[in-house]
């Protein structure tokens, strides 16, 4: 036994599959208690806000205020303001003027700043445009000085008594907080939902639920799947003929389907995350039950059997004693292949909108349902649903990783 | 003769075993009489394939036969519930051919020795009467009891294993022993040993032995009785001595041909 165990972790498949998963096992136990945060509070108002680090402007306004002299802060100013379309109309004008469109780079702002300096204005007659468009270039022409120019904002706050607007507090263009001062910064490193909820806690806690449901799935196929082809394969006759034509029933029957009619027919209300497991679980024995018949089939007329038999150990005895031990690796090897199909069932049925019910918790396959119905992917709001993905991914392929490695140590003719 | 027919301990008529149906049909085992003697030893001899081992499986209980039936000590054997089979089990035991596939690999050596305590109705005997017992059984096959506890099975060689599985018929003391082919897996030297031990249980204890075999020569060494088998049947069966040193029927006498002698050329063209 002990000999086995290290023979499974020398198999660098499994040592790497097994080190993806315990990482994500890892993370979604230790996340929720340095950040207890309830994984579907609604926190921003609005949908999918880009990741990154939200601060405060009311708090970075009070913060001390430092004074830094860098070069390139102005231009990387006016790089952010300046859209794209402001670019592509500076360049138009450019031409008009007899610059080579060659010279103009419209993604190289400083370039570009300093042919508009040099170049821009606004008394000058360009044939064919009209008085609106030439409005519009002066108002970016402003904009742009307004931007570079070095002049304080004045921060007003409104007299109670008197509604006038006093001067609080300025900023010039070369003032810094520290965010270290600033008394709320909201970091999201995977942005917001289509709810406003935070993605990343949302998505660990997902994985734990998903984890779980797969677990709660794997186990009760595995122990259906491995109880009637003990059964089956062992005592044979009439009790083998009558569960594999039951089993051959729902080999037929695509489990797929049958998963989606049963989760209907339960119903939104009674559908939690541990009854689609069970459902899941329910559905999905039949290969086991086959491989398992198939194995004790073969083992069941082995001689060290027919010493146990000969001993007087009852059926009972024989085949958690002398049967299950040697066809123990097989079925840890079909559990976690169960285990990783019931993550993916999850995600399939909650996709559909079969999966448990919404207002409890997230789950893996709720949170692809959420971003496709509110058009993530058409939004290009990768963040949504892209980490979904990787995780779904990740776990499969870690399992599936495990699978092999054992599969190799077990059985040693696949070994290169 | 009354005489004789009281002494037969177990005996078969018509014993019939076909597999498959249809086009993938095969009989093993073509209605085939047997009886033995209290304290006699019957070889079984034919080629592989013949239907040696079946035989043996149906007169042991592992497989039911497809036709015919099995009389112990005179009347019809009944192994219908669990409880039957363990009383039938305690009067017939076996030792198969495979040493290294008759153990079960989890189970160390003395558990499989306990079981034969316990089969013999010893479970409640205090431990050190328990080891006492094993003890004796492993010294009966000169192997040393305390070196092998905590041990499992594979740690040991085949020719010890085979010696184990002696030592375990000597705890349940068996009426009749089937050896089948119990020393087809083991070499020369352990082999000479292994059957010395066969026919000490014979001599000491009055076992009944049916020993299967395709080694001709093994067959006329141990035994009274002997039995030809060829694809399923018997074609000829009578005393070692007749069978052997007189073959009438030409598979006997190839049977015969066949064994390799050390000083003769071996003449492949007769294979």
């Amino acid at each position: 036994m002990r000999h086995t165990i290290r023979q499974v972790f020398q198999s660098g498949k499994f040592v790497v599959g097994f080190a993806i998963f315990i990482v994500i096992l890892l993370i979604v136990i230790i996340y929720p208690l340095i950040i207890p945060d309830p994984p579907l509070a609604i926190i921003g108002q609005g949908t999918f806000f880009e990741p990154g680090i939200y601060v405060n402007v009311y708090d970075s306004m009070v913060a001390p205020k430092y004074t830094l002299n860098l070069d390139n802060a102005a231009t990387k100013r006016i790089a952010s303001r300046l859209k794209d379309e402001d670019r592509l109309a500076m360049k138009e004008w450019l031409m008009a003027i007899g610059i080579a469109e060659a010279e103009i780079d419209i993604e190289n702002t400083e370039q570009l700043l300093t042919l508009w300096e040099t170049h821009y204005d606004p008394q000058a007659k360009i044939s064919g445009m009209t008085n609106a468009r030439r409005n519009y270039y002066i108002r970016l022409n402003d904009s742009l000085e307004g931007l570079l120019s070095t002049e304080r904002a004045i921060i007003a706050a409104e007299n109670a008594e008197t509604g006038d607007l006093e001067e609080i507090d300025s900023v010039t263009q070369s003032e810094y907080v520290n965010i270290n001062q600033v008394a709320n910064v909201r970091f999201l490193p995977l942005g917001t939902d289509n709810f406003g909820r935070d993605v990343l806690t949302e998505l660990i806690t997902a994985t734990r639920v998903s984890l779980k449901i797969g677990f709660v799935a794997g186990t009760i196929a595995t122990l259906i799947g491995l109880t009637l082809g003990l059964v089956a394969g062992y005592i044979g006759g009439m009790v083998d003929d009558v569960i594999m034509f039951v089993t051959n029933l729902f080999t037929v029957i695509p489990s797929f389907v049958l998963l989606i009619l049963i989760s209907f027919s339960i119903g939104q209300e009674q559908r939690g995350a541990v009854t689609v497991a069970v459902v899941i679980g329910f559905t999905s024995w039949v290969w086991t039950a086959r491989a398992v018949r198939a194995q004790v089939v073969s083992l069941r007329h082995r001689d060290h059997v027919n010493l146990s038999k000969l001993s007087g150990h009852s059926i009972a005895y024989i085949i958690f004693a002398d049967i299950l031990p040697y066809i123990a690796s097989y079925v840890v090897m079909a559990m976690i292949l169960q285990i990783s199909s019931g993550i993916l069932s999850e995600a399939g049925l909650s996709i559909l909108g079969l999966g448990p019910r919404t207002t409890e918790v997230p789950t893996l396959g709720l949170m692809m349902n959420w971003a496709m119905i509110y058009q993530a992917h058409v939004l290009g709001k990768w963040w949504a649903y892209l980490p979904v993905l990787i995780t779904i991914a990740l776990i499969t392929f870690s399992m599936n990783l495990m699978n092999t490695g054992l599969d190799q140590v077990f059985n040693p003719a696949l070994r290169e | 003769m009354p005489d004789e027919k009281s002494n037969i301990c177990l005996s078969a008529s018509g014993l019939t075993k076909v597999f498959g149906s249809g086009r993938t049909k095969t009989v093993a085992v073509d209605h085939v009489d047997i009886s033995l003697c209290e304290g006699e030893v019957v070889s079984i001899v034919g080629e592989s394939g013949s239907g040696k081992t079946t035989l043996a499986k149906m007169l042991l209980g592992l497989l039911s036969p497809t036709e015919g039936e099995v009389y112990f000590q005179g009347k019809p054997r009944d192994i219908s519930s669990h409880k039957k089979r363990k009383e039938y089990w305690k009067n017939i035991q076996a030792i198969f051919q495979d040493p290294f596939s008759s153990y079960n690999i989890f189970h160390k050596i003395d558990s499989v020795l306990l079981d034969c305590i316990n089969m013999r109705g010893g479970r409640h005997l205090p431990y050190e009467e328990k080891v006492e017992m094993m003890t004796e059984a492993c010294s009966f096959v000169n192997l040393k009891f305390d070196e092998l506890t905590n041990k499992y099975p594979f740690e040991l060689s085949g020719g010890q294993m085979q010696r184990l599985m002696i030592a375990r018929i000597f705890l349940l003391d068996p009426k009749i022993l089937v050896a089948d082919e119990p020393t087809s897996m083991i070499d020369a030297c352990s082999r000479a040993t292994i059957l010395d031990m066969l026919m000490q249980l014979r001599d000491d204890i009055g076992m009944t032995v049916i020993f299967i075999t395709h080694d001709i020569g093994l067959a006329y060494y141990v035994s009274d009785n002997v039995y030809i088998m060829e694809q399923g049947v018997f074609v000829e069966s009578g005393s070692a001595d007749d069978v052997i040193l007189h073959p009438k029927e030409p598979y006997t006498q190839r049977l015969i041909s066949d064994v390799p002698k050390i000083y003769e050329e071996w003449d492949l063209s007769t294979v």
